[in-house]
Order: structure tokens, then sequence, then C-alpha cells
């Protein structure tokens, strides 16, 4: 039972981190009809940005220490980070610890930025070509990105720790029943979690209850209408792509302290996203969500010892079983729309 | 000829000629010289995948290109060839007949369940359900799923699939060769002609793979010009008016999947008959990926296009990434040492480590110039140099960009 | 030890042959000049580095460039020499290798089988390499290995600690001076028991594919010999990334101890979460405190673990930290070109060239057949690793094994890791044999054309 309850948080927390991706790639395919590869690498560049934020709070000015010797046998350098000697060594230190939530200042506009520049300078001219290139271009432009980021960070996992108040587990059984110690799960996970949903929720508010997100549903029903109606409906694409970006971005820093980045995290993640959206059905953001969640928790379920004690190695292509068998049963995916991208 | 029109039985013909002075064409440069020790491209294992990619991203085309159905799990094809191969070599002998048999058969079964599957769906959904076999059969393959749920060894995992001195081999006698053979003809021997400072080979193996290319490109023109063909690309420009009058359309497309993913099968066949060792990963979603940028690459639905797409990224996974500074630095050794330096910083970026630099670059150019597909750029060429033929070669087997 | 009946006497008379023969046209084979594939002709001769530039291992195979250049440049007479001042064979001399200058060749292995070959391939057919050596992987080396037996090339593995590499999938043309999963699991039984005391529960988690398969098998071998109970051993997929699912039933199946048979950016990962966000180190189970052991330790993986290593028990074959001559004069030339210290696979590769470079030196050919030779059972020293012999039965190396501890404060960057116990070679030797490594068959040197 324990097992169970441990494997349904971690399909929770996992499918938060799918449906959060997925979110962002479905908003750019449904807004404007775009297949966008290269949202793995957005995702990437937002973790990066905590990455970013860590070597910014910890630049530092370098003393020779001459009592002390490096590894030649030189006087040792030590190097004093700026914030500490700014804000003193306590609040300093205190201001490193918390750079992964204070990348957040990073993430937003960065984010939006290649978001626009990406939809003006690039997807912009792609609206009317066949998928095909517009896969092409920008799995082309993930390739690039991704030498970019090598190029300044290295191939090698960067870490990137959570708040040392963030990090730990808390034993969560106590209160549901259970003995000490028994439900026990990891704190920042769960701030993932609640981050994510709320990250969700707010897409869907602010698609819901504004006048803009009623413009953009009403554009990725039908776009041409919406023109006619004299309605700048470019302009408001652009906000929505760098809002995905944003979607995207923010993922991928919240995610850094659970997954090391490295330059080809966007392509570890660009086949599973897409297998969440297409789950979810084509175009649809509560498909999207449905899909990454669903998917999370049947993988998760299927890393127990119990289950790959039967089928070893279920856990690996589970996934795409699921995948397959949804597929097979509901012709459009979780909750598709007849007609998008059939052709 | 043969069954072509005269414009295609010419694209034919300049195929078939490049495929047998591929040794000397690719061999540009004197083997001494720097520009030779960096580009050649005329030794046997590069021009083995030059004509097996080809052949493979020929048969993708077929479905692709015809059908405009994007599978996106076609290495799995190429992978299970692979293995049946490797499997023939370790069971009978050496010999390369039954494996490339084996491989073709053994991949049409796997496309046939597969499309079977997957081709009750379209568009997006179709690729995600070739991409979701795909990745399952690289799983198991990697980590050898059953081989442990049977006991004993079928993929080998992620060392991959070779062939021990201790393997049955049944048909093997004393004197047989101990390298994949073709009756007898050693697929890694060569003959090789020097010429002043020029050194061409000529490999057994290449000639092998050529030949299955010269015949799958020739099958592919027949399809493209067939009845089969023009249904295929009926349902292409619009499937729901086809199955309006009455046409089952599954069949054909069937048909269609199970072509290419026999070819795909063939080329597998064919990469194990060169070099006797299979790894999961030629099943890796990013092997299918490649299949697709090739296509894409040269421009898809025509005939040469695909074969040029493959050549181009196998050129530069091969030369591009073997560019190191030191070789750099030899190219511009003539220059005054300031001048050789910044050269060697602006292109080291983009060659060795980086040349997936180069490949993502080269991608966005060519989309973002040439929608056709490198293709595109021949016939802007020819166009420049006044030679307005009615209707181009390789243009001829398309009616539209493919989607 | 040979099975090869090849003298230098031998193999020099048929170079002389061979070469004799040279005068008549030659229409036979691609490679048919001196008896053997390739042989170097005028007054160069290359040899051809194949390691990972792109992919998860990149950063490793950089390392291992570096460290193959700075021996081309010691071989060559530039630089201060490196290792040849302490090598106990002093037969380079800066000349090159038997007169000839040193070039090299670089390929990208991406860490994948296919790739790596084709990328050794093309070094042999196009570049007309000797020697390939690299790699950072036992799939890629066991596929390059292979390759390199058919076509008649010197394979000199870089790292590679997959029992298979000189067990079951054993060439006569690969010699493997890395350590293997079996030492380590024999290195750190002893220090373990002494750590932990022998009254503990393991959790394995392992990474499914060969190498993670032979190390856990290493692992659970040598904890058991010293009274340790295995709990489950679990196979994570490779390039899992979120280890979660895995590390949450570890906190109830009663372990103590968590065995992370994992490398590269699994491990980092894998250790990662369990420490920072499953707390495991600090849990107190059974009335043990609870540890984690990696068994293979690199110094680029402890960088991205950062402080989570803070004394994780682990192995590794060489370490730049060692206080001998070796690898003082090493570290200093490495050091001084590049600014940070070589980690341990730069340390393999680069006397791997040297060994090859003596060895063909010692038998006066570049023929294969001869190096092999030259190289079974050969007994050397002053490489860094203490006295160390190259057994002919299987082509490994017997030397001594680091266990290592991540450093409780480290004072800079490179000081990740400190060394626990330099475990003498005795305790980790092995009988060609052993049921880990049996099945497979070295064959015949092969010389190729």
């Amino acid at each position: 039972m324990d097992a169970l309850i441990l494997q349904l948080l971690n399909g929770m927390d996992k499918g938060a981190a799918y449906a959060l991706i997925a979110l962002g790639l479905t908003l750019i395919f449904g807004t404007l009809g775009v297949v966008n590869f290269a949202h793995g690498a957005l995702f990437m560049i937002g973790a990066f940005c905590a990455v970013t934020m860590q070597r910014i709070l910890s630049l530092s000015s370098t003393v020779i220490d001459e009592t002390q010797k490096d590894f030649l046998g030189n006087p040792l350098k030590i190097e004093v980070p700026y914030v500490q000697s700014w804000f003193g060594d306590v609040a300093g230190a205190a201001i490193q610890d918390w750079s992964v939530p204070l990348s957040i200042l990073l993430v937003i506009p960065v984010m939006l930025f290649v978001g626009w520049a990406m939809e003006r300078g690039l997807i912009k001219h792609f609206y009317k070509r066949p998928h095909a290139d517009q896969i092409l271009v920008t799995f082309g432009l993930a390739i690039v990105i991704g030498e970019i980021i090598k190029a300044f960070y290295g191939a090698n996992p960067i870490q990137t720790p959570s708040p040392a108040a963030l990090t730990g587990s808390v034993d969560l059984g106590v209160g549901l029943g259970f003995e000490a110690n028994t439900i026990i799960y990891s704190v920042w996970r769960i701030v993932y979690f609640f981050f994510a949903a709320f990250i969700i929720a707010a897409v869907f508010a602010f698609l819901q209850f504004t006048t803009f997100g009623m413009v953009v549903r009403a554009g990725m029903a039908d776009r041409e209408t919406v023109g006619m109606l004299g309605i700048d409906i470019d302009k408001r694409f652009t906000v929505m792509f760098g809002i995905a970006a944003c979607v995207a971005g923010l993922a991928g820093m919240m995610y850094a302290p659970i997954l090391s980045p490295h330059y080809n995290l966007g392509m570890d993640f660009l086949v599973l996203s897409f297998v969440v959206v297409v789950v979810g059905g084509m175009g649809s953001l509560p498909g999207a969500v449905l899909a990454g969640f669903v998917l999370g928790i049947v993988q998760s379920l299927s890393s127990m010892n119990e289950v790959k004690a039967i089928i070893p190695g279920i856990d690996q292509i589970i996934i795409y079983l699921v995948a397959i068998i949804i597929l097979l049963t509901r012709p459009r995916g979780l909750m598709g729309r007849k007609g998008v991208m059939e052709e | 000829m043969l069954g072509l029109n005269s414009r295609d039985f010419r694209l034919f013909l300049i195929v078939c000629a490049l495929c047998v002075f591929a040794p000397i064409l690719l061999n540009p440069f004197p083997v001494a010289s720097s520009l030779g020790e960096s580009f050649n491209a005329g030794y046997p294992a590069l021009m083995q995948r030059f004509v097996i990619f080809g052949l493979l991203v020929i048969g993708f085309n077929i479905l692709f290109g015809l059908t405009g159905y994007l599978s996106f799990g076609h290495a799995a094809f190429l992978g299970v060839g692979s293995f049946a191969a490797v499997w023939m070599f370790k069971l009978l002998s050496y010999n390369v007949v039954p494996a490339i048999i084996l491989s073709v058969v053994v991949a049409g079964l796997f496309s046939v369940v597969i499309g079977y599957i997957a081709l009750r769906r379209s568009g997006i959904y179709f690729s995600i359900l070739t991409l979701a076999f795909a990745q399952m059969m690289y799983s198991i393959a990697f980590s050898d799923l059953v081989g442990k749920l049977f006991g004993t060894i079928v993929t080998n995992g992620e060392t991959g699939l070779q062939v021990y001195n201790d393997d049955p081999q049944i048909l093997m006698s004393e004197g047989s060769p101990t390298v994949p053979h073709l009756f007898g003809l050693e697929m890694n021997s060569a003959f090789t002609w020097k010429v002043g400072g020029w050194e061409f080979v000529f490999q057994n193996g290449y000639y092998l793979s050529a030949i299955f290319m010269i015949l799958g490109f020739y099958l592919s023109i027949r399809i493209f010009r067939s009845p089969f063909g023009m249904m295929l690309r009926a349902i292409k420009s619009n499937q729901t008016r086809m199955s309006y009058t009455g046409l089952d359309t599954k069949p054909y497309m069937l048909a269609a999947f199970v072509i290419s993913g026999m070819y795909a099968g063939l080329a597998g066949g064919l990469l194990a008959a060169m070099d006797p060792l299979t790894g999961a990963e030629r099943m890796f979603w990013t092997a299918s990926g490649e299949i697709v940028v090739m296509a894409i690459l040269g421009g898809v639905g025509t005939l040469v296009g695909p074969v040029l797409g493959a050549g181009v990224i196998k050129y530069l996974e091969n030369i591009v990434s073997k560019i190191n500074d030191s070789i750099l630095h030899n190219w511009f050794a003539f220059m005054p040492d300031w001048l050789e330096n910044l050269m060697v910083t602006v292109i080291h970026p983009f060659i060795g480590k980086g040349w997936h630099l180069t490949l993502g670059l080269l991608f966005m150019a060519v989309v973002i110039f040439l929608p056709g597909g490198l293709m595109q750029l021949g016939e802007k060429i020819a166009t420049l140099f006044g030679r307005k033929k009615k209707s181009d070669d390789a243009k001829s087997g398309a009616t539209e960009p493919a989607e | 030890m040979s099975k090869s009946n090849f003298s230098r006497r031998g193999v020099l008379k048929t170079g002389a042959v061979t070469a004799g023969g040279l005068m008549l046209p030659t229409y036979l084979r691609a490679d048919a000049h001196a008896g053997y594939t390739n042989a170097p002709q005028g007054d160069t001769v290359k040899i051809g580095f194949n390691v990972p530039q792109t992919g998860p291992y990149a950063e490793e195979g950089l390392d291992e460039l570096r460290a193959q250049e700075l021996a081309v440049e010691h071989l060559n007479g530039m630089g201060d020499g490196g290792m040849l001042n302490t090598f106990s064979e002093q037969n380079l001399d800066g000349t090159g290798i038997l007169g000839k200058k040193v070039e090299f060749v670089t390929g990208d292995t991406q860490t994948k089988s296919d790739v790596a070959r084709a990328s050794a391939q093309s070094m042999i057919q196009k570049d007309g390499v000797i020697m390939v050596n690299g790699g950072s992987s036992s799939g890629v080396a066991i596929a390059v290995q292979g390759l390199c037996q058919e076509a008649g090339i010197i394979f000199m593995a870089g790292l590679t600690h997959s029992n298979d590499t000189t067990g079951k999938d054993k060439k006569a043309n690969g010699f493997r001076h890395f350590f293997n999963g079996y030492m380590s699991g024999a290195a750190l039984g002893p220090v373990l028991q002494n750590e932990y005391g022998s009254e503990r529960s393991a959790y394995h988690l392992t990474a499914d594919y060969t190498w993670g398969w032979t190390q856990q098998e290493s692992m659970q071998a040598s904890t058991e010999a010293i009274g340790w109970n295995t709990v489950q051993n679990v196979l994570t997929p490779v390039g899992a990334g979120d280890f979660a699912s895995y590390l949450t039933p570890v906190i109830n199946s009663g372990a103590d101890t968590l065995i992370l048979n994992h490398y590269g950016g699994d491990m980092v990962n894998s250790l990662t979460q369990a420490v920072t966000q499953f707390g495991l180190k600090d849990k107190v189970v059974n009335g043990n405190d609870f540890k984690i052991i990696v068994p293979l330790y690199s110094e680029l993986m402890a960088a991205g673990a950062g402080s989570n290593i803070e004394g994780v028990f682990g192995s590794m074959n060489w370490n730049w930290q060692l206080q001998d001559a070796g690898t003082a004069a090493f570290v200093k030339s490495f050091g001084e070109k590049y600014g940070f210290p070589p980690s341990g696979s730069a340390h393999t590769c680069y006397v791997q060239t040297l060994l090859y470079a003596d060895a063909v030196t010692r038998a006066g050919t570049f023929n294969p057949c001869g190096v092999v030779e030259a190289l079974e059972d050969f007994d050397f020293d002053g490489m860094g690793n203490g006295p160390v012999t190259y057994r002919g039965a299987d082509h490994q190396c017997f030397k001594d094994v680091l266990v290592m501890k991540g450093s409780e404060n480290p004072t800079n960057q490179y000081d990740t890791l400190e060394i626990v116990e330099v475990t003498p070679r005795a305790q980790v030797e092995y009988e060609p044999d052993h049921p880990m490594f049996a099945g497979g068959d070295l064959g015949e040197c092969n010389p190729g054309a």
C-alpha cells in the first residue's frame, strides 16, 4: 500500500513535468499550427537560466593565498563571491542558496525574448509551409541551440541544487494514519508539483477569463474568420509563442535541481513531449495535461518491483505501449478534435 | 528502355554511372595532399554507407514521398534487418545470401504487423504510432528484454550482436572465409588502383551494395510511374475522396508501407553484411529522425533527392567530424600567423566536435532557402546555366512538394 | 602464453620478404604491402584517436583527446617528456616510434557502436592508421575491438570497465589498461567491511546494459563475500533521468545501503536525487546510518554530482593525487599545458599510447602480431599505477586499484575525491577462466592483409 502511494506521488510529480512541457507545445501547435521540434530546447534554455543565475551569483573576486598551494604547487587562488562581499557572508550565502527560485527573474525575460525572436525571426515564415518543413527547421534550430549551450557550458551535467530549506524529504504518511517513515517524499518535488499546477491553472485562467485569451481561443478555432473581424491575430500569436516559451522555460528551470542540466536535455524530452501531446489529442490543452498525468502515473506504477518481476523491462516501454493502446481505442487521442493534423 | 521512358532511363544511367565510378569521383584529391586527407570520401566504408543509406531513404521515399504518411520509426526495420542478418551469420555461415534474404523477409513481416496497426490512423497520429513501435523495439533490443524473458541472448543488449568463434555456423566448412562473403567473394577485399598521387579502392562489398541500390532505385522509378504509384499519390492528395469513390485505400497503403519496410530491412541486412555487428542504437528514434531528415533535405518525392540527402548527412558525419584543429592549421599554414589563427578560430566551432552545429545550420538553411530540398538547388543551378529543361529529371517524379 | 608463433626475428624476416615483393606489381588486395594492414610508409606513422566528442560522454572524450595529443607530443620529443622519464622501459627517446614521427587523426564515436565503428573504419581505410586508441564506454570498446581484430589493427582501449571487454568479448588485437567491474568489487569489499561492518543489507540500482550487469554482479559477489545481504537488484533504463520511481521503494525495503551501478549522467542524477531529494544519506535503518556506494567513479561525474558525493565510496583506476613519480610527471605536463589536472580516462589513454609505442620499439616492427607478443605478459612500472602486468591470457592489465571517497572538505574544485586506500594488486587478481570472464576466445593475432 505504501509503495503504491509513493509511486502515485512519483507519478503525479512526473506527470506534472510532462503536462507542463506538453502544455507549452500544445499552445504553440494549437494557436500557430506549427510543429515545434525546438520545444525541448526551450525547456533546456529554462534549465540553463537556472545554471546561469547560479553562475552569476557566484561571480567572485580572486584573492591569492600564499599559504596554500594548488595541485601544481602554485599559490592557491581563493575566490570570494561578490554577493558575499556585498551583502555579508550570511545573506550572501542565502542568496546563493536560493539561486534556482531566484532565476525566475532571469527566465521570464529571457524566454519571452527567445520566444519573440523565434516566432518573428523564423517560425513566422513557416505558417504556410508543410509540417515536414516545420519539423526540419525547428529540429535544426534545436541542434543549434544545443550546440551553443555546449560551447558555453560544456557537455557535462551541471549541478544546480535547490535551496537547502527545500532539499531532503518530509513525512507525509503520519497525518494519513501511516506509520512514521513509510510515506516520505521529496520536498522539492512537492514544490514542483504545486508550481506546475499553478502554472497550468494560470494558463487556463488566462485563456478562459481574459479578452486576450478569448481572441486567441477563437483564433485557434478559426483563424481566418477572426482575422476578417479586423483583429490583429498575428500579434497575439506572437505573444502566445512567448508565453508558451515561458511555460517551457519555467518547467525547465524548476526541473534543474531534479535533473542536472546538460546540453542534450532538450532532445531527451522532445520525443516524450510529442507522445504526450498526441496521446492527449493534437490541439487540446486539457488533453495535453490529462495525458501528461496519465502517462506519468502509468510509468511510475510500471516501475514498481512487483510489476517488473512479472514483465522485466516493462517500465522502459510502457509509455509507448500505453500510447499505442490509447491511439488505437481513441482515434484522436484522449481529447483531440477531428481533422487536426490528420492529413 | 527497361520499361522506363527516355528521361527516366537517362536518370537511371546517370545513377548507375555514379555508383560505378564513385571510388574515383569521391577521391578527387591526391592521397597525400592536405585536401585529400580531409575531404576524400572514396574509401569503402563510407561509400558503402552512401549507397546503403541511399537505398534506405529511397524506400522511405516510396512511403513518405508518394503517400505523405510520415513514418517516424523506420529505423526499426533497419535494425531488425541487421539483427536477422547477423543471426544468419551466427547460425549458418558468413555467406551473405541467406542473411540478406532473411533480413528482407523479417523486416517485411514486422512491417506488415506494424503497418496494419499504425495505418488505422493518419497524420501525426500515424507518425507517433510508428515512433512508439520503434521506441519499444529499441528498448527491447537495448536491454535484450526478449532474451531476458527466455534466459538467452537475442540482441545481446547494448554491446551489440556479433559473431563469436564458438557460434554454431553449421554451414561453415574448413577453409570458408571468416568474413562475410558472397560464395567465396569476400566483401572486404578490394582492388587498389594507384595512379600518380591518387589511390582508388574498388571493394567487393561496396559494389554489392551499389548493385542493390541500383536495383532498388530502378524498382522505385517503376513504382513511381506505375498505376500503383498513381494510386498512392491520389491517396496523398485526397484520401477522403478516394474512399468516397468506393475504393479501399488500406491495401495500397499497407503495400507501400511494407515495400518501404523491406527496403529498410535490405539496407539493414547490407549494413550487417559489410560489417557483421549490429547494435540497438541503430533503431533509436534519432536514427529514424535521420532518415526523415535525409529525405526532406534531399527533396521529398523526387527520385534522386533522398539519395543526395543521405549522402550529404553521411559525408558530414564522417568527414567533417574528423577535421581537427591541427588539420586546420595545416590548411592555413601559408597565411601569416595572425590570419592563420584567426581563420582557425573562426572555423573551429563548425568542425570536429562541432559538426552537429554545421548539421543544424545546414538543415535550417536548406529549409529556409530551398523548400524543395537540395534537388531544388540543382534545378536553380541548371536554370542559371541556361539549360532550361522542359521538365527536370529529378523533379518529374513529384507533382508538388511533399507534405 | 601467446598462441601465435611469431618471434621478432620471424616478423622481421616476413617483413623483409614482403618488402621485396613490393617491387613487383601487386594487384592482390587493398592493403597488401608489408604483410600487415597499413604498414607505415615514409618517415611518419599514423595513429587514430577515436573518442566521444558529442553525446553524453563528450567531456570525457575531450579529456582523453587532450591526453592523447600530449602523448604524441612527448613521443615526438616536444614538451617535457612526461611519463617517458619515469617509465621503467627507456626505449622511447623522443624521436617518434622506430624513428618515425607520430601523426594522429581524431574521430567522434558519439558513444554509439555503429558510429564508432564507422569512424574507426575511416581511420583504417582512409587515413591508414596502425593503431586505434580511446573510447568511453564498454559497448563501443567491444565493438571497435572486434573491428580492429578483423582489420588487423591494434586496439588500445580507453575507458571501458565492463568485465566482458577482456572476458567473453576479448580479442587478440585488443588491450585494456583500465580496470574492470570485478576489480572494483574486489577492492571495495574489504574497505566496506572495515568501514561499515558485515551486517548490512544492500539495495542495487543497476543501469540496464552490459556494463551495469557485470558491475552489479561483481559488487553483489564481493559484498556477499563480506557477509552483506542483497535485498534487491533493480534494473533502471539507461538515461532515465528521473530516478524517483526507483528510489522511493528503497526507503521501505529494509536496506541500509544503496549501491548505484550507474555511470555518467545516470550516476549524477540518481545520486543527486537520492541525496538531495529523498535525503537517503540522513536516514537511519536497522540502527545503521544509511550509506550510498558508487562502484565506479570518474572526476567528471564527481564534479557533476557536486557536494552529494561527500563520504560516498567508490573506486578508480588512477587519480592525479597519487604521489608517485610517474603521476607527478604526468600531472605536471598535463596541468601546465591545459591548466587543470587530468582525469582517470585521460591517464589511461595517455599510458596506452606510450605502451603501444614502447611495444613497437621493443618488437622492432609495427606488425600487430609483433606488438601483441611484446605486450603479452609485459611487466612495467613508473606509469602511475605501481608495478603492472599486461596478462597474456586475456590482455587485461593488473595493477593496484584505488578506493576513493567523496571529499568531505574539498579545498579546491579539483579536489572532489580523496584516496582512501590503494588496494594492492594481489587482492584484485583473478584467473582468466573466472566465471565472470569465462566464455570468450582471444583468437589469433591478426596482422590483416
